[in-house]
């Protein structure tokens, strides 16, 4: 049952991305492509990229994205109902007991302790997004190659851009697409 | 203040977050001062201090923040019925438009050029990444403390290379969080927590 499927993954990668932004990132990662095998890693970091250019939270587009794969658009809105569902039932249920209890040390000790931690695993979706961008796989190539080196200084000029100067994320993606084709062009005229 | 909830107040409700959802790239906190700009300032349905306590609510809650606080102002507007129908408003511009990315994904994927764009915009979708973790880690281990520190090394060594159940991580980590919460009341100092 595919749709079954779909639903309680989904329902997972919702209940457990906690700090929103791409704390999915992880769970997604685990869910799609280690359990099920419904991405493969490169699929995934292209649902990624196309997540960062569209309207909406990534764990949304990525349960659409993944449900449309593997169960058209029912398999879609199955996929996407999974993903919000905990947060219905958890935020009204937080929404009643805000007042009551925000203060509570227990509560706040236990986020005290999650942040770093979401942190960590953002970071470790990160390098294996990483990896798959510079070198296409999920561990370093024996060789390092110049289309490598061009990556690596590539990214460590966005990194710097990023930093620095502060720009609209979009830009940087909008201007490595751009990067990216004009690569292509000159490495096929070089003969590279 | 009292707002008339007839069907034209659930359509502008539905409106209104079907709207800003679908301005809302790149996911995540964007969506928050768009929600303010539009519940608080322009349509005066709730006030400033309450749309701060829902966006802290929406982020140490589970799932994605323009979701949950979505649902919150639903649910103080209208109740339950409210937050069904922010919940659809906020949700359908992206599963409407991932389902026509599907498709034209699909269709394109074998393409070079296609691919030669997507393979640069990796590169740039990883700097983005980087640049959000470094720009969170700073805010975790503001203040210079031990314990955010070993947490978070532990947790990314737990995850990456040893491919630890995140559930497990999770877990772990909201215990330790709790225990040191307790102990340092125990002994006295908890005002700092």
């Amino acid at each position: 049952m595919i749709y079954l499927l779909l639903f309680w993954s989904f329902f997972q990668v919702g209940l457990l991305s906690i700090g929103g932004g791409y704390a999915a990132l992880p769970q997604i990662q685990n869910q799609v492509v280690e359990l099920r095998g419904w991405l493969s890693l490169s699929e995934f970091a292209d649902v990624v990229t196309l997540s960062q250019m569209t309207p909406g939270p990534i764990a949304i587009n990525a349960s659409t994205f993944v449900g449309m794969k593997m169960g058209g658009v029912f398999g879609a809105v199955v996929a996407t109902a999974g993903c919000v569902t905990p947060s219905c039932i958890i935020v009204l249920l937080l929404a009643f007991m805000y007042a009551k209890y925000k203060n509570l040390q227990g509560v706040r000790g236990a986020l005290d302790g999650l942040r770093p931690a979401v942190v960590a695993l953002i970071a470790s979706a990160g390098v294996t997004m990483l990896l798959v961008a510079l070198f296409g796989g999920e561990t370093l190539p024996p060789v390092i190659g110049a289309g490598h080196i061009v990556s690596i200084v590539l990214l460590a000029v966005y990194i710097a851009v990023l930093r620095v100067f502060k720009v609209n994320p979009l830009y940087i993606i909008a201007g490595s697409g751009a990067i990216g084709a004009a690569w292509y062009f000159l490495s096929g005229r070089l003969g590279l | 203040m009292t707002i008339k909830k007839n069907l034209k107040f659930y359509f502008k409700l539905f409106a209104s977050t079907f709207t800003i959802s679908a301005f809302t790239f790149g996911g995540g906190y964007v969506i928050v001062p768009l929600m303010r700009k539009k519940f608080v300032e322009k349509l005066k349905w709730i006030d400033e201090k309450e749309m701060l306590d829902f966006v802290a609510i929406g982020q140490s809650a589970p799932g994605p923040i323009a979701v949950n606080t979505s649902i919150l102002v639903g649910h103080r507007l209208a109740g339950v019925a409210g937050a069904l129908v922010t919940v659809f408003g906020t949700v359908l511009p992206p599963l409407i438009v991932l389902s026509a990315v599907f498709l034209l994904y699909e269709e394109f994927k074998s393409n070079a050029v296609v691919n030669a764009v997507m393979a640069g915009m990796r590169i740039g979708v990883a700097a983005v990444i980087i640049d959000a973790v470094i720009t969170m880690a700073k805010d975790v281990l503001k203040g210079g403390k031990v314990l955010p520190l070993l947490l978070m090394a532990a947790a990314f060594a737990a995850a990456f290379f040893f491919k630890v159940n995140l559930i497990i991580i999770l877990g772990a980590s909201a215990l330790v969080g709790i225990a040191v919460t307790f102990y340092r009341l125990k002994r006295g100092n908890g005002a700092a927590s």
